[in-house]
């Protein structure tokens, strides 16, 4: 599991680079690791000009994809990669940015990421459209809107469920999706055990730390009486300890599961997709469905949903809240251990992953309304449709821009979400 | 082990950019969290603004350095209206959502590849301090005591960074001692209490939030021309935490505890770092145990950790009193 870390991605930026920026700071260069899917790119020209198109240098990826060219000095640089000397198989993602400027401040070196993947599975959709009709389009993108509607689901019924029955807000769930897609990742990619089976483990991984958090921690917190604001920033505290030791043990780069990787996509009618998506969505739906029947029909199944209720009533009706907290704390652990996964699946394993998906789960849950299991599902998939559908007119790097900015709208006019009673606001 | 680097160091985190910055910002946060009880989670929204604004008025549109200064206020007072309207009249966690969703849009704003020309992208702006330091009265030269010097241009940058400190806090002693801040307290303390009184409960929130934003911003000013040059990455969600880490540290609804927090948070921060780095370096911690890579993640650790062990067994901090922090839900 312990990879150093090597370099740090665009994504840590600022903050990692204000930390520590003086350890590195040898000589200004510009550098970078080229990868598909996780493994390595060799061979792959890259060249160096300044801005007035001066060349500096031309270097080709070394066997661990890495490259590096020493600049003369801090200014802005022209970083070309040469398509021609790809591998077979292997494409840009976006064909229009094969030559990138960039930036080198004083006395530091700069990453700069040239994003690969499979021929003709270009990201976000939009950039492949060229040829396909509107309506295909908006097809492809419902489809992929469901998939990340579903996985949303996933990681909201725990969360809504846990602030329905404790009035927790819980800001360290998304860690708990993380935990999943790390726990998946180091039985499959390190220890070598088929993805299926590594999911499965984490799952029951997942289970247990939800169990372990709620019986070691928050029953603690809630026995002393620590107040709900408090415990919310308790959360943010240890969300923050969670999100760094994964950094710690993991490294700062994305990595992919070894299954199921470069998958050819399959035609379904408007919509194209790798099988994987598929299955993946079917085990999501199943998943969901067995819990809402569950929510629904089991004796603890509706205590459940009696003391998100009313805690107080049901206590007094003879239910034992803290053996059902115990339950739900078990089972969100578990499924937002799936939602982890499958997460893992559609988009690389990453430290933040479960973090950044955090603000989208919120948003689902309070569209739906706070508190309630079906509500968090409905306000999910709604979510996840409207980012997707958003890349028609917006550009794909603010989709979740647009997510965000309707939790906002929804807090101005229904802030008791869509399946949400009034009074819950307080 | 270098301890006398070690040492230099930490006693400069005491008084350094990042001190004085956080400060600012924690201040902000006391009066919105402290003394009127907003949970407001975006306050690394308020800086960004702040400092965009500054910035993109200089760096993009080479106008002058004090439009952008109103700008940078203009636009802070604004995003505390967008943020406030909707959301004061919610309970606190909706708030907390809901501010921390806004500060990632303005940041992922910022870092969009489709606003390059404007905002510079994750590369954020440089080149926008050239008349600030312009006006710097330090002649060129090292000041300090013995070991621990700076530069004239972060002489000058610290000097108008803690006027600003002190500023503030003045500000902020005077207005709770007033008729006004005693509104405030009692929002914090009994919201419906207060309505019965015939007090306009939203327009003091608002006033809080905004005021709050304003403060905040100056730190925003002051980071941006402290360091030359703004990345939209700069202003995460992380950095909110650390500000709400320092007041909790300092003492809620205390004048002088966010300076205080802010001191003794980047001290202990910077001596850990230091030492950790230092010790990886000279081979007492193994390097199979951690690298110096990854002595950034241990200190984000300790900062998570240190935030739910005093909230768990000292929510008043240091110079806190028990009675007034606002951690009752409403």
């Amino acid at each position: 599991m312990r990879r150093a870390v090597i370099a740090f991605t665009a994504f840590l930026g600022g903050l990692v680079f204000l930390l520590s920026s003086p350890a590195w700071a040898d000589g200004e260069a510009l550098k970078g690791t080229l990868q598909n899917q996780g493994q390595p790119v060799n061979g792959v020209k890259i060249s160096v000009a300044t801005e007035d198109g001066k060349p500096v240098a031309e270097v080709a990826s070394g066997a661990d994809g890495k490259w590096e060219v020493p600049v003369p000095k801090a200014g802005k640089y022209k970083v070309t990669l040469d398509q021609k000397t790809l591998p077979a198989g292997v494409a840009l993602k976006f064909k229009n940015r094969a030559t990138l400027d960039v930036q080198v401040f004083d006395g530091s070196q700069r990453n700069v990421l040239f994003a690969l993947g499979p021929p003709g599975q270009q990201a976000g959709g939009g950039q492949s459209a060229s040829g396909t009709s509107i309506w295909e389009r908006v097809a492809q993108l419902t489809f992929e809107g469901f998939n990340l509607g579903l996985i949303i689901a996933l990681a909201a019924m725990g969360l809504s469920l846990v602030f329905g029955t404790t009035g927790l807000t819980n800001f360290a769930h998304g860690e708990l999706l993380t935990f999943g897609a790390m726990c998946a990742y180091f039985f499959n990619v390190v220890a070598g055990v088929p993805l299926i089976l590594a999911a499965i483990i984490a799952v029951v991984l997942g289970g247990a730390f939800g169990y372990l958090q709620d019986q070691f921690f928050w029953n603690r917190l809630r026995r002393r009486g620590s107040s709900l604001i408090a415990m919310m920033i308790i959360s943010i505290g240890l969300a923050l300890l969670l999100r760094y030791v994964f950094l710690f043990l993991f490294g700062g780069e994305s990595a992919a599961y070894l299954d199921y990787n470069a998958q050819p996509g399959v035609q379904l009618g408007p919509i194209s997709a790798a099988p994987k998506n598929f299955w993946a969505m079917g085990i999501e739906l199943a998943v969901l469905v067995v819990v809402g029947v569950a929510l629904l029909k089991t004796r603890t199944g509706k205590a459940a949903r009696a003391v998100a209720d009313n805690p107080a009533l049901a206590s007094s009706s003879g239910i034992d809240v803290e053996r059902v907290i115990r339950i739900i704390w078990t089972v969100g652990g578990a499924v937002a251990a799936l939602a982890g996964v499958m997460l893992g699946l559609a988009q690389n394993v990453n430290y933040q992953m479960g973090f950044q998906i955090l603000l989208l789960v919120f948003a689902g849950v309070t569209l739906g309304g706070l508190g309630t299991a079906f509500g968090a599902l409905v306000g999910s998939i709604v979510v996840g449709l409207f980012i997707q559908l958003s890349t028609l007119v917006v550009p794909t790097e603010l989709k979740t821009v647009g997510a965000l900015m309707v939790l906002i709208l929804v807090m101005l006019f229904r802030p008791q979400g869509i399946l949400g009673r009034r009074e819950r606001i307080g | 082990m270098d301890w006398n680097t070690i040492l230099i160091t930490t006693l400069k985190a005491s008084i350094g950019l990042e001190t004085v910055v956080y400060a600012l910002a924690a201040i902000g946060v006391n009066i919105q969290f402290g003394y009127a009880g907003l949970l407001n989670f975006g306050q690394a929204a308020f800086l960004g603004v702040a400092a965009y604004g500054l910035a993109v008025t200089v760096a993009t549109f080479h106008l002058s350095f004090w439009l952008g200064i109103a700008i940078g206020l203009v636009a802070t007072v604004v995003l505390a209206f967008l943020l406030g309207i909707p959301t004061l009249r919610l309970r606190a966690d909706y708030l907390a959502i809901v501010t921390i969703a806004a500060a990632e849009i303005v940041r992922l704003v910022f870092r969009a590849v489709k606003f390059k020309d404007v905002f510079g992208g994750s590369d954020g702006r440089q080149n926008f301090s050239g008349d600030f330091y312009a006006m710097n009265p330090y002649s060129p030269g090292a000041y300090g005591i013995g070991p621990i010097t700076f530069t004239e241009r972060t002489m000058w940058v610290l000097t108008v960074g803690w006027i600003l400190v002190a500023l503030s806090c003045g500000l902020v002693y005077l207005l709770m001692k007033s008729p006004w801040g005693r509104v405030l307290k009692a929002i914090r303390e009994d919201e419906d209490a207060v309505r019965s009184l015939g007090k306009n409960v939203f327009s003091y929130k608002m006033q809080a939030l905004v005021l709050g934003g304003v403060i905040g911003c100056l730190g925003g000013f002051i980071f941006a021309l402290g360091q030359a040059s703004i990345q939209p990455d700069l202003f995460g969600t992380e950095f909110t935490f650390y500000a709400y880490t320092i007041v909790i540290l300092g003492g809620a609804a205390r004048v002088f505890s966010p300076v205080v927090g802010a001191a003794i948070f980047w001290v202990l921060l910077v001596f850990v770092g230091n030492t950790l780095s230092e010790a990886v370096g000279a081979g007492v911690i193994p390097s199979s145990i951690m690298t110096v890579n990854q002595v950034g993640a241990v200190r984000f650790m300790l900062v998570g950790l240190g935030l739910m062990l005093l909230l768990i067994f000292r929510p008043q901090g240091i110079f806190g009193d028990k009675r007034e922090i606002a951690l009752d839900a409403r």
